[in-house]
């Protein structure tokens, strides 16, 4: 590390620029400016004239706008919750196995990310197939297995949809959160495991009083990544339940909600350019939120751990 | 990594390990296999292997179905924006790991938060930029925003590579009368060869299996992704199961050939990222 003066700076912009322009250019001015159009009338793809806070105001009184707002966000909040508990609580106990010295410990990390490694459109038409009610393998396994009376049309019924959705993206991005879990428990030091052990200590010890604190930072990452990967989803319900969020919006997250009011004619729920927009907003708000909110969180527990 | 003593627990580890490792592998099986099989196969046998290897499905997808194109075209639209992204990011990584100025700090810190940016809400603009520039609906449109989403991933990367350099060496060639230019050429380059690797190959997944933007950006068939052509899969092949799972294996045999093969860089890339916040 040199410390720059004036004859670098030609030098250094000449670096920085071509990196800093395009992502600049293609990935934060757009979000601002998609922010400024929901401020602006539209019904096609052009925003039209200055409104103010209005679409704000009409998304949140009238009835056709919030009903869908607010179920889209209920149904969010139900997907991040099934898949943070699969992922942080189930993936903190396999990462806390799949460390523990055995055979194949090696093969089972890498085979446990490479889910991770495909498209979740595939994902999610897998899911769907294996799940088919007329063809589907799943169905002939209960029936198989003499559990026949337990098929209900899995992502046709919305009691279950959701729920299906939420473990296909957990099955998905599972080893992920094994990797990063065990990739923390990897760097603790084997000597205070060691003396916990001596002392007496059993796997709940070691995991209260050791493996957990020293991976909180961990949770902290994994929590943040899913709640924005959850609160953008999108192509899983593409995939598994189209873009309404089918049956009967059960399944509609903000992600097939802003796809369908920015980007669909009006008969298939399109909003026109300005509502687009005020969801998009409205998504990064609550992100921006969620994000703040658990960072604020996790930071408190780490310095009451330093204490 | 402790060995627990007791053969019960050891039992239960590798009971737990081999439920979890058929979890993940039953499903992919299922997906290739499918797509070997004819369509009578499928009814008939749904869960054994197939009785030959049918390539049937694979030679409609490229004889009749256009698929070829599809694929070169996403092959296209990673190698260049991955290229670009991991040059430009390099550059960039360079001036603000080993240069001491008063935004070095703060410019790494505005890369990095892109990580965590969700650039799908910014689709709007960018649709309408695309059209301003006439670049809707065409292959560029994506390459375009495919560099800006792998810039911030690259420099993350590429920042700690670049770091850990010893400046030894570059102060040898300064003193030599080496342009700070040629110093980037000459000793950053080859030696932080590995982390280009790390950044591209890191990169290439979600770039490779990205689904959104084509299907915002892109109308025309012939500038199809194999991520868009594969949302299409349903209406097109309905009742032609065989065919349905052989879209879904070439979209993902890419991918999981090339994490087999190099999966020390993803195992170790991401585990150092979570492990560092």
């Amino acid at each position: 590390m040199i410390q720059a003066t004036k004859k670098h700076t030609r030098f250094l912009f000449m670096f920085i620029f071509p990196a800093f322009i395009i992502y600049t250019v293609f990935m934060l001015l757009p979000i601002i400016n998609s922010m400024k159009y929901s401020l602006y009338s539209g019904d096609g793809l052009v925003p039209g004239t200055f409104v103010g806070l209005d679409n704000f105001i009409r998304l949140f009184t009238e009835e056709r706008y919030y009903s869908r707002f607010w179920g889209a966000f209920g149904n969010n909040i139900k997907f991040f919750l099934i898949v943070t508990f699969i992922q942080n609580i189930l993936g903190f106990f396999m990462a806390v196995f799949i460390t523990r010295s055995f055979k194949g410990s090696g093969f089972m990390r890498k085979l446990s990310f490479l889910p991770t490694t495909l498209s979740v459109l595939v994902v999610g038409f897998i899911f769907k197939l294996i799940l088919n009610p007329y063809y589907g393998i799943f169905d002939k396994v209960l029936e198989a297995v003499g559990m026949g009376d337990f098929i209900i049309p899995w992502l046709g019924d919305p009691r279950s949809a959701l729920v299906i959705v939420s473990i296909a993206v957990s099955w998905q991005f599972f080893g992920e959160s094994v990797l990063f879990y065990s990739s923390g428990i990897d760097s603790i030091d084997e000597s205070i495991m060691e003396a916990a052990r001596i002392d007496g200590a059993n796997i709940w010890h070691e995991i209260i009083h050791i493996i957990l604190p020293s991976v909180l930072p961990i949770v902290g990452i994994v929590t943040i990544l899913i709640f924005i990967g959850d609160f953008t989803q999108f192509d899983i319900i593409f995939a598994m339940t189209g873009t309404r969020g089918d049956p009967n919006y059960s399944t509609d997250l903000f992600g097939s909600l802003f796809y369908r009011t920015a980007f669909s004619s009006a008969e298939r729920g399109g909003w026109g350019t300005g509502m687009g927009a005020t969801v998009a907003t409205m998504m990064f708000i609550t992100v921006t939120i969620g994000v703040g909110g658990f960072l604020a969180f996790f930071n408190k527990k780490k310095e009451e751990l330093g204490k | 990594m402790s060995k627990s003593k007791k053969p019960i627990a050891r039992i239960a580890l590798y009971a737990l390990m081999i439920t979890y490792a058929l979890s993940i592998l039953v499903p992919l099986v299922i997906m290739i296999s499918t797509s070997f099989k004819t369509n009578a196969e499928i009814f008939n046998n749904p869960f054994g292997l197939p009785e030959s290897l049918n390539f049937d499905a694979y030679t409609t997808l490229f004889v009749i179905s256009n698929y070829g194109r599809y694929f070169m075209n996403s092959i296209g639209v990673t190698i260049i924006s991955l290229t670009v992204a991991v040059t430009v990011s390099a550059l960039a990584s360079y001036a603000i790991s080993k240069y001491q100025f008063k935004y070095s700090r703060a410019l790494y810190v505005f890369f990095v938060v892109g990580l965590i940016v969700p650039i799908k809400l910014g689709t709007i603009d960018i649709m309408i930029t695309m059209l301003n520039l006439k670049l809707f609906d065409t292959l560029w449109a994506l390459i375009i925003v495919y560099i800006a989403m792998a810039i911030p991933l690259s420099v993350f990367i590429l920042y700690d590579y670049i770091k850990m350099i010893p400046d030894e060496l570059s102060s040898a060639a300064r003193i030599d009368g080496c342009s700070e230019q040629g110093i980037f050429a000459r000793i950053i380059v080859p030696l932080v060869k590995p982390g280009l690797a790390a950044a591209g190959i890191i990169s290439f997944i979600p770039n490779w299996n990205e689904f959104w933007f084509p299907l915002v950006l892109i109308k025309s068939r012939d500038q199809f992704t194999i991520p868009l052509a594969t949302g299409q899969l349903f209406g097109q092949f309905d009742t032609k199961l065989n065919l349905v799972f052989a879209v879904l294996s070439l979209a993902s045999i890419p991918v999981i050939i090339i994490y087999l093969l190099l999966s020390n860089y993803f195992v170790k890339g991401l585990s150092a990222g979570a492990v560092k916040g």
